[in-house]
């Protein structure tokens, strides 16, 4: 009995000897090469949408769902910005799949979407077989030519034997230093022919490539020693390279008020008393005058875009600007620095305090009292008139989440609002599209969160004019029981440009009002969705708990006044220390 | 002379996959940075070309072409070859019009350039010259009265003066 016990147990030993060997060098398919690349990347979901150039690609998906879950949204849209929320709520690389033509072009948006918010992220898309491949065939285009100014990198792979090298290669482009998204484009013939595959670990992945010599960190740590008001500009880069402990030490040991762009928030606790709120266009009165009157200006993992700095002339016009970031050519592009450090945040960060703890600084106490002053003097409010108030909305749900939900957001006035009113306290948990400003991103991003974090509730703060766009994800995220809460703030119009029109074109409202007969709680329920209506304010707790509790996705659709408008404001040309905060 | 800002010329190392050309030329296109030539070609290794691009703007620019380069994947190194440091060529075909009467002028000015007759024709000649652009341009003004008929030019190449060189090592 015992030994044929052994017997049994050593060949059970050498059959998965056999099978391993089997598995690390044998000839594969293009199809299963990538399916097996995945796998060796540790991606467990992907977001796709099947045709006939990856047909082969969805035959290998099929034999192997148990280990890779695909998710199929509406539309090619929903799939990349599906892998950009999963990312940005994970930090791992999103992953989203297209046949060629159409399905490889409906994927732009989203790639663009990721690229300019440095998302990691790999999109894959078929294409005509090789020997067609530049004659104009059936759902032919050239997606590494179209994409080559919106990815980090991309490939057309022609030889099955390039295959998963190109792969491997890719998910190291995507994370490594500044993240990014990549696409790799891969004919039809390639997904069927075979070549030998050997399993390999990834790539080793390094966020910066260079160290940072001794007397860069010692040059930018004495410039901060003589500041007598320093101020923090934190962006995108803290949360990419989860350097948020670090940026809240450095903050504290300096007694500096921290400002974040949009990319930044959740880089530093919106309830820290040192929080100054979001600078810039519709930043907070008090980060701009901060920012104005500061003598040291340190931009961390931030690139002053035009949204922040508005006129570049006369955003911090008596400060030293030091700027740290991963990325050199983000060095001198939007704005001239006075110092920099070019590496990972958390690295940079964790290296200036070794050096400043034990070093004398300035004393504060005349920028801690005027800070504290200026944030009782421009508190970040509004009139409590016209009904119902997104704001307010905003404040709630920040109140029933206790703050631990994931807001994904649309694009205009529905994003601003949410980035103002509802305060983060953690990275990943502010999902919007900074620097593309992309509509219609917010539901697609959302179902990726909520798939990558299935322990967070997720919530789509979208305007009626966003949602309409790529409202069809409703039927994605109700078929994956996604509990994704999605509040239009329906003013039926389309907001943000309404507000320019209103305050910058003498009021003629073109084209901005949708006063469309779209009933949106039908709409939810034809999806079948949880449709819910929100018309008074003393209905908000109730609507959201009710939302909360369902367990479902659910649209609530949010009577809001079209006149209501985003303060503060820097109007187009202005300094930001000119920020309007009321009308 | 187009653009402004002062001329540069730089000096890139890629590798040679499809497209690189596109990314770098489309890079500047993208960006708005003017580029008055590009030449490029294999080096010793087949896999890596080397792209010489004359480009115009002031020293921010300038600087930003240089990160905005070494941030493409392809790209492997970025070298900027100064005036005093660096030799300067480039290549001109010049056909001109040509009878017997001024075919032995022509054929004397080409001789004060050091430049080559590689072809005769009944009424014309093309004339080969390699030189920096002053040097071209001079010999092309020289040219012109005798009735230029087509011209074409590489577009400038060069490589630093002396023992140094872009060595992939640093």
């Amino acid at each position: 009995m015992f030994v044929f016990h052994r017997v049994g147990w050593a060949s059970l030993c050498i059959h998965e000897y056999i099978r391993k060997k089997e598995v690390r060098n044998m000839k594969l398919t293009g199809a299963a090469i990538w399916l097996e690349c995945l796998k060796e990347q540790n991606v467990d979901t992907i977001f796709g949408y099947p045709g006939g150039a990856v047909l082969n690609i969805y035959d290998a998906l099929a034999k192997h769902s148990h280990e890779i879950r695909h998710i199929l949204p509406s539309h090619e849209q929903g799939a990349a910005h599906a892998a950009d929320g999963y990312a940005r709520a994970t930090g791992k690389v999103g992953v989203c799949l297209a046949t060629s033509g159409p399905g490889a072009t409906n994927l732009v948006t989203g790639i663009a979407t990721a690229y300019m918010d440095s998302v990691p992220m790999v999109a894959f898309t078929g294409n005509v077989g090789s020997p067609l491949l530049g004659k104009d065939s059936f759902q032919e285009v050239d997606i590494t030519g179209i994409t080559m100014p919106i990815t980090k990198h991309n490939f057309m792979v022609k030889d099955v034997n390039q295959l998963a090298h190109t792969i491997r290669r890719a998910f190291q482009i995507a994370q490594e230093g500044r993240p990014g998204p990549v696409l790799i484009d891969i004919p039809k013939d390639v997904t069927a022919d075979t070549a030998e595959y050997e399993q390999q670990p990834p790539l080793p992945v390094q966020r910066s490539k260079k160290s940072i010599p001794d007397y860069i960190i010692e040059q930018a740590a004495e410039l901060i020693q003589g500041s007598k008001r320093p101020f923090i500009y934190a962006g995108g880069g803290v949360i990419l390279a989860d350097a948020m402990d670090e940026l809240v030490e450095l903050a504290e040991l300096l007694q500096a008020p921290v400002s974040c762009s949009l990319m930044g928030l959740g880089g530093f606790p919106g309830t820290h008393p040192q929080f100054a709120g979001m600078i810039g266009m519709h930043g907070t009165k008090t980060s701009n005058v901060a920012a104005t009157q500061c003598d040291v200006l340190i931009a961390v993992g931030a690139r002053f875009s035009d949204r922040v700095v508005s006129d570049v002339k006369r955003f911090a016009p008596d400060a030293k600007i030091l700027h740290i970031d991963i990325d050199p050519a983000e060095i001198n592009k939007n704005i001239a620095s006075y110092y920099n450090v070019i590496g990972d945040a958390k690295k940079v960060l964790r290296l200036l305090l070794d050096r400043l703890e034990h070093s004398e600084l300035e004393s504060k106490d005349d920028w801690v009292t005027e800070l504290k002053q200026w944030q009782k003097t421009y508190p970040l409010t509004y009139p409590k008139n016209n009904g119902l108030k997104p704001q307010f909305i905003m404040e709630r749900i920040y109140e029933l989440t206790k703050g631990d939900a994931v807001i994904v957001t649309e694009v205009g006035q529905n994003q601003i609002w949410a980035a103002q009113f509802y305060k983060y306290t953690k990275p990943r948990t502010w999902l919007s599209s900074g620097g593309l400003g992309t509509m219609g991103y917010g539901l697609g991003a959302a179902i990726g969160a909520q798939i990558g974090r299935p322990d967070k509730r997720v919530f789509n703060i979208a305007g009626d004019g966003c949602f309409r766009m790529n409202c069809n994800e409703l039927a994605t995220a109700v078929e994956y029981e996604l509990p994704i809460i999605i509040v239009i703030l329906n003013n039926r119009s389309l907001g943000m440009v309404r507000q320019w029109q209103d305050l910058f074109y003498d009021r003629r409202f073109s084209q901005t009002t949708i006063d469309r007969t779209t009933d949106f709680v039908k709409l939810a329920e034809a999806f079948g969705a949880l449709g819910l209506r929100l018309e008074r304010t003393e209905d908000v707790d109730a609507v959201l708990q009710q939302a909360l509790d369902a367990r479902r996705t659910v649209v609530i659709d949010c009577q809001i006044n079209p006149n209501e408008k985003v303060f503060p404001i820097v109007p187009p040309g202005a300094a930001i220390v000119d920020i309007i905060t009321e009308e | 002379m187009s653009g402004e800002g002062k001329r540069h010329v730089i000096s890139v190392l890629v590798e040679n996959q499809p497209g690189v050309l596109t990314r770098v030329a489309g890079l500047f296109a993208r960006r708005g940075y003017s580029i008055d030539s590009l030449s490029v070609g294999e080096t010793r290794e087949p896999d890596i070309s080397r792209m010489t691009i004359v480009a115009r703007g002031d020293d921010a620019i300038i600087e930003q072409i240089k990160k905005q380069l070494d941030k493409l994947i392809d790209v492997i190194k970025v070298v900027f070859l100064p005036a005093e440091s660096s030799v300067y060529r480039e290549l001109v075909l010049v056909k001109v019009k040509a009878d017997p009467e001024s075919r032995a002028s022509i054929s004397g000015i080409v001789d004060i350039f050091r430049a080559r007759i590689i072809d005769v024709a009944p009424n014309s000649v093309t004339v080969e010259l390699t030189g920096d652009q002053p040097k071209i341009q001079a010999f092309v003004d020289l040219m012109e009265p005798y009735g230029i008929r087509e011209l074409v030019r590489t577009g400038l190449t060069a490589l630093q003066r002396g023992d140094e060189d872009i060595s992939l090592d640093d």
